[in-house]
């Protein structure tokens, strides 16, 4: 490759999917050598996953400037999918499995580029929950804009299941702190 | 035109950051008691503006104008504040503020592992304050006045 080529690659501030994907795999990993269980690993995964998320909110705001806040979960689950889903995975997951209450929602993933190259290790590995850094980075980004949410995948094709499934609950809005002495 | 000064709000009415351009007079209270003013300040004129209103307001509290200054306002939807005073010849200059939000703010305060995004900004943070310097001081609202 050339160095002009590289420099325009440079400013279009995009590596290539399957470093990403390489990349991701080899941070898990680092990761599962490091720690004994498998649970702990999920955990880590999920924190860094949520440090993530709370700076990640603000380019995405950033990036969207067209973005306010939302009226409702609906227009929340729209937003993440079609825009931060597209922004910083490329992909668009579709919206379903909506609870009756309407304070659930599923996120179903075709095509996840974390997973390109990807077969869980044999045994223990095989709890391994190996996006769950996706999840962690959607509690911290929504807890940022005051919306305090529980995320897990209940399907997960690395599994053997049919499809990739996320499943996001809202818990509960939470307040601005008031300046002292108002109400 | 001018700029004269800017505060950054976090969540938590913390004041991040504070800079000043231009201030030919001296605050009457301590810096501290002037941030906890300013911050409790925006947050009545922000319900104020909203009660007040006669339907639903799109941006809110946007800015107020005196016959010596401009306060203007902008408060992302992750609870950060910014408030920029200039003189009052300035118009809407939401934009600018949202551009100072999404090119310096994110992308030497908030992108920099060093420093958290809801801690108070100190003077290490050179960056930054070079960079919101040049920005500021790029602006066709900044003139002479300024430089002089």
């Amino acid at each position: 490759m050339s160095r002009t080529n590289v420099k325009q690659n440079l400013d279009a501030r995009r590596v290539t999917q399957e470093l990403f994907t390489l990349t991701y795999g080899a941070f898990v990993a680092q990761i599962l050598n490091d720690y004994e269980h498998v649970d702990e690993v999920n955990k880590q995964l999920d924190k860094i996953g949520y440090n993530i998320g709370v700076r990640l909110i603000d380019d995405f705001l950033a990036r969207n400037p067209n973005v306010g806040r939302c009226h409702d979960l609906r227009e929340t689950a729209d937003v993440l999918a079609k825009q931060g889903f597209k922004t910083y995975l490329g992909i668009s997951p579709s919206i379903t499995n909506w609870s009756p209450a309407g304070d659930e929602f599923s996120l179903l993933l075709d095509g996840n580029p974390l997973t390109e190259f990807v077969e869980l290790p044999e045994g223990q590995g095989q709890k391994l929950s190996y996006n769950q850094m996706i999840c962690g980075a959607i509690r911290g980004a929504l807890e940022m804009v005051q919306l305090e949410v529980e995320c897990r995948f209940v399907q997960d094709q690395l599994k053997g299941d049919n499809a990739t499934e996320l499943r996001v609950k809202f818990l509960k809005k939470l307040e601005d702190a008031l300046p002292v002495g108002e109400d | 035109m001018v700029v004269y000064n800017l505060y950054i709000f976090n969540r938590n009415g913390q004041c991040l950051f504070y800079r000043e351009w231009l201030r030919r007079r001296p605050g009457t209270m301590t810096q501290e008691e002037e941030f906890k003013l300013m911050n409790g300040f925006m947050h009545s004129i922000k319900s104020f503006v909203q009660r007040l209103s006669p339907q639903d307001l799109k941006d809110g509290f946007v800015s107020f104008k005196t016959n010596c200054y401009k306060l203007n306002y902008y408060e992302t939807a992750t609870g950060l504040k910014f408030v920029l005073n200039t003189d009052n010849n300035v118009g809407n200059i939401r934009d600018i503020l949202h551009q100072l939000y999404s090119t310096i703010f994110v992308n030497y305060i908030v992108k920099n592992p060093s420093c958290s995004a809801t801690d108070i900004i100190n003077t290490e943070q050179e960056i930054f304050i070079e960079k919101l310097d040049e920005f500021i001081s790029n602006l066709s609202i900044f003139a002479q006045t300024n430089k002089a």
